[in-house]
């Protein structure tokens, strides 16, 4: 026996080591025939490391505080050896975090990975979702520049639209009356210590629901079901390590070229990463002329905006916002096919699937730009800003997909499901 | 009555949520000739910087000796740019009160630094060439992009005076100034370019690490997809 | 496909796993090299991507700014007392010592932990008998090296002391050159920073033209 077996061996006497080992990687068995689609769940996981270590780095020379935040952001891109670096690497971490997160979810979408019996899988994910978004609209104050300050003016406003309470929230989110170093300083709170434990609490729980119950697959099919007699493994499955490990390796270079070329190359985004207007510290007294959310906000922001006012009520925009992003939290019981993949599923679900994906780009489109942009209707319809309608019709779809599901889920024709993976 | 000014002051933000405009209005934008591999423009761009738009505009965050990058000496950084008691070391600040200017012409004048990452490098090279006599602003001068702009005309020596055709919204040089359009245009170009450098020093070095570092990851994808590969040979 | 072959699949897809580990010592060999290749760059990738973390946390150019040389006019120090400058967040003090001060300094050799100087405390060029490029005048840091308090001076001579500073912390005693005594807790004697005079009567600390 050499040392290393010794020193193992010494470990797991005292602690769970090579089970857990086994357990989570040698022999969690996952379905031989994972897709594209199954790369985004370890690329979410690979992000979240990137965003605490250049977040750790980034908090050693940031300083919260009104006066100075500004010119601490302008600090580390020039004066901190390769700070530069390391926030670009954090800001671009931060989009790319969404785009991860969005696919993810989308190949759930697709595959039904939500349904019985990984509902909790879906609520922990929904969960890291939202407490993800608070992370970025937290973290996005803390720049200090006019899209910083007027973002969180805004949003935090939103709170004060609830009736009766409102204001008072709003004030107490703020902790003054407008937005303020306050808030700065309890924004810096929240983004950098009280989200990150909750988003890595919620990620431990998501794996371990999914470790409990298994992997979904492009087929929809149980794998648990079939095993082998003799050695109980599942006979679509394959050890995660090394199979997966190795395959996910591909996938997080592939990940990391699109992130360094977004870094070295274009780390604005034009725009739409690291935006103009907050290269102009905040001024509470100067509004943009323009100012929209980031990218990933932009498609509830479309629904807050599309939602008309109730008497001079603006909470059924606000409540429509909240609910187009919790809405996903229901899939489990909205879904009532029979199948699980939309391999099996029928052309009906497809087309409302495909509906969805469209309302969603396109809110997303037009939540980047102002309401006039594409002019007004005429007189027969009361002048509204074609944007406004197109908006809209989009966001009646958008919650279309979800509440009609359970009707259009059972009608759908759907195609008998295979006993094994096919591949 | 503090709760109905809280909602008012809701609603006030909220209103602008539907109704956002558009801020430039669609003035059309002269090419910038930014070029980071450019020292020579860079260095005569600095030089025009520190001597006109120095004395009122900061840029606190560009260090002096940060212009050996461009291929300036520390003597040269010393004995042209940099004023009598200043180290090289030291930003580009500026000894004008902040709450003086915002009197004398109507807003302080903004710090420089970042300019061109917040208004774009083509912005700062049109504006800088789209100033016309207007009799009815306090300084006489207006700015055909930015509108009732409060700075005045600080290179007028150089250009002249422009004026700016209503119907047409066409300048048109009436009186010359020292510079010809083209040397004027080239002296705006160089200083353009000198803010873009300036708005983000790194920018250059940034893009050759970045050939680097894609071509490390080309290297590793290869190699973990032939790993993948060997692997993968198990499965059926 | 005949019947039997079919049945065989059947069976096949009933019983056998599709995972079996592959042991032909060709494969193995294949996935222990680009194991060891993909292995070796990405831990190169690893550390590289390491560098510009750690650098992060160095000084930064403000730190450096504010860290550069400074000038000290000496022309108006006079014979017998000290003048404290600040460079780095650090005292320096200057010591413009009279001559009496200078002759005290070699009586008491024998009481010092490193009366020649070998432990480098010190720049070349001012590892000599006055501790200084002008025997005049002697520039050091004032923390103490045994934890970083600052000395006391105590110039006035006596019987049994030749003048020269005592730490107030833990009693450690420095003689006009900086040079500790034998006893004290401190273990060597205090720093000379790098320096130079740029005229007759302006010194820069921080900096003396020769290592960067």
């Amino acid at each position: 026996m050499n040392y290393f077996t010794k020193l193992i061996g010494w470990v797991d006497e005292r602690f769970p080591l090579t089970s857990n080992v086994k357990a989570h990687l040698t022999e969690y068995y996952a379905p031989k025939n994972f897709n594209f689609w199954y790369f985004f769940g370890s690329l979410a996981l690979l992000v979240l490391v990137l965003q605490i270590i250049t977040g750790i780095f980034l908090t050693m020379h940031y300083k919260p505080e009104a006066g100075l935040a500004f010119a601490s952001v302008e600090y580390i891109m020039r004066d901190v050896p390769w700070g530069w670096l390391i926030r670009y690497m954090h800001s671009t971490g931060a989009s790319l975090f969404f785009v991860v997160i969005y696919l993810h979810m989308f190949r759930g979408l697709l595959y039904g990975s939500y349904r019985n019996p990984r509902e909790l899988i879906w609520l922990f994910g929904v969960g890291i979702f939202l407490a993800l978004m608070g992370e970025a609209f937290f973290g996005y104050l803390l720049p200090w520049g006019q899209m910083s300050y007027w973002g969180a003016q805004v949003i935090t406003s939103l709170f004060g639209t609830v009736p009766f309470i409102g204001p008072d929230i709003a004030e107490w989110l703020r902790g003054d009356y407008l937005t303020s170093d306050a808030t700065l300083n309890r924004f810096f709170a929240f983004h950098v210590i009280a989200l990150p434990l909750v988003i890595l609490g919620l990620v431990a729980a998501h794996i371990l629901a999914l470790h409990e119950v298994g992997s979904n697959n492009p087929d929809g099919v149980e794998i648990k079901k079939l095993k082998d007699k003799k050695t109980g493994i599942p006979l679509d499955g394959i050890p995660f390590h090394p199979y997966y490990s190795v395959k996910d390796l591909v996938g997080v270079v592939v990940f990391l070229i699109v992130f360094a070329a977004i870094i070295f190359f274009a780390p604005d985004m034009g725009g739409y990463f690291l935006e103009a207007n907050n290269f102009v510290p905040a001024d509470p007294l100067v509004t943009p002329a323009h100012i929209a959310p980031t990218w990933y906000f932009t498609p509830y922001y479309s629904i807050l905006r599309a939602v008309p006012p109730i008497g001079i009520s603006q909470f059924p925009g606000v409540a429509a916002m909240g609910l187009s992003v919790v809405v996903f939290a229901l899939l489990p019981w909205l879904d009532r096919s029979p199948v699980k993949s939309i391999r099996y599923k029928g052309n009906l679900y497809k087309a409302w699937l495909a509906a969805f994906v469209v309302s969603f780009l396109i809110l997303g489109y037009l939540g980047t730009i102002p309401a006039n942009t594409y002019g007004q209707f005429g007189a027969w319809l009361g002048k509204a800003d074609i944007a406004t309608v197109v908006a809209r019709i989009f966001s009646v779809v958008y919650f279309a997909f979800f509440f009609l599901m359970p009707w259009y889920s059972k009608k759908d024709k759907t195609k008998p499901v295979p006993e094994r993976v096919t591949g | 009555m503090k709760t109905i000014n809280h909602i008012k002051k809701a609603l006030m933000i909220l209103s602008l949520l539907p109704s956002l405009t558009l801020a430039a209005g669609g003035v059309h934008l002269d090419k910038a000739p930014v070029d980071a591999a450019d020292h020579g423009s860079l260095q005569r761009g600095a030089r025009t910087f520190v001597n006109y738009c120095l004395n009122c505009h900061s840029a606190n965050y560009m260090r002096y000796n940060r212009l050996l990058d461009i291929g300036l000496t520390e003597k040269q950084i010393k004995e042209n740019l940099l004023l009598a008691g200043d180290k090289i070391g030291e930003t580009m600040k500026v000894a004008i009160n902040k709450k003086d200017a915002a009197k004398w012409l109507g807003a302080a004048p903004p710090d420089l630094s970042v300019e061109v990452r917040a208004r774009g490098a083509d912005w700062v090279y049109t504006y800088m060439r789209g100033f016309y006599r207007d009799s009815t602003r306090p300084s006489g001068w207006n700015n055909a992009v930015f509108d009732k702009v409060g700075m005045p005309h600080v290179l007028y020596e150089l250009q002249g005076e422009q004026v700016l055709n209503h119907d047409t919204h066409e300048l048109k040089l009436t009186k010359p100034g020292r510079l010809s359009i083209e040397e004027y245009d080239t002296l705006v170009g160089d200083l353009t370019n000198f803010m873009a450098y300036m708005a983000e020093p790194v920018k250059q070095q940034r893009n050759q690490l970045g050939w680097f570092v894609l071509l490390f990851l080309g290297v590793l994808l290869v190699l973990t997809y032939k790993l993948k590969k060997a692997y993968w040979k198990d499965i059926h | 496909m005949s019947d039997k072959q079919n049945d065989q699949h059947k069976a096949d897809s009933q019983t056998g796993a599709s995972y079996q580990p592959n042991q032909s010592p060709q494969v193995n060999l294949e996935k222990r090299n680009f194991l060891i290749a993909t292995s070796a760059v990405g831990a190169i990738g690893c550390a590289v991507v390491a560098v510009p973390f750690v650098k992060s946390m160095t000084p930064s150019e403000r730190a450096k700014a504010a860290g550069a040389p400074i000038e000290v006019d000496i022309s108006k120090l006079a014979p017998g007392a000290k003048l404290t400058a600040e460079w780095r967040g650090q005292p320096v003090w200057i010591i413009h010592r009279t001559e009496e001060m200078l002759a005290k300094l070699s009586v008491h050799d024998d009481q010092l932990s490193d009366p020649n100087l070998e432990v480098p405390q010190q720049p070349e060029y001012c590892k000599n008998k006055d501790r200084a490029i002008k025997a005049k005048y002697v520039v050091m840091l004032g923390t103490c090296t045994h934890l970083g308090c600052a000395p006391n001076e105590s110039f006035v001579e006596t019987a049994d002391w030749d003048g020269g500073f005592i730490c107030p912390c833990h009693g450690s005693k420095f003689d006009l050159s900086g040079r500790v005594y034998k006893g004290s807790p401190a273990p060597t004697n205090l720093v000379i920073p790098p320096h130079k005079y740029l005229t007759e009567t302006t010194l820069l600390i921080g900096e003396d033209g020769e290592a960067a």
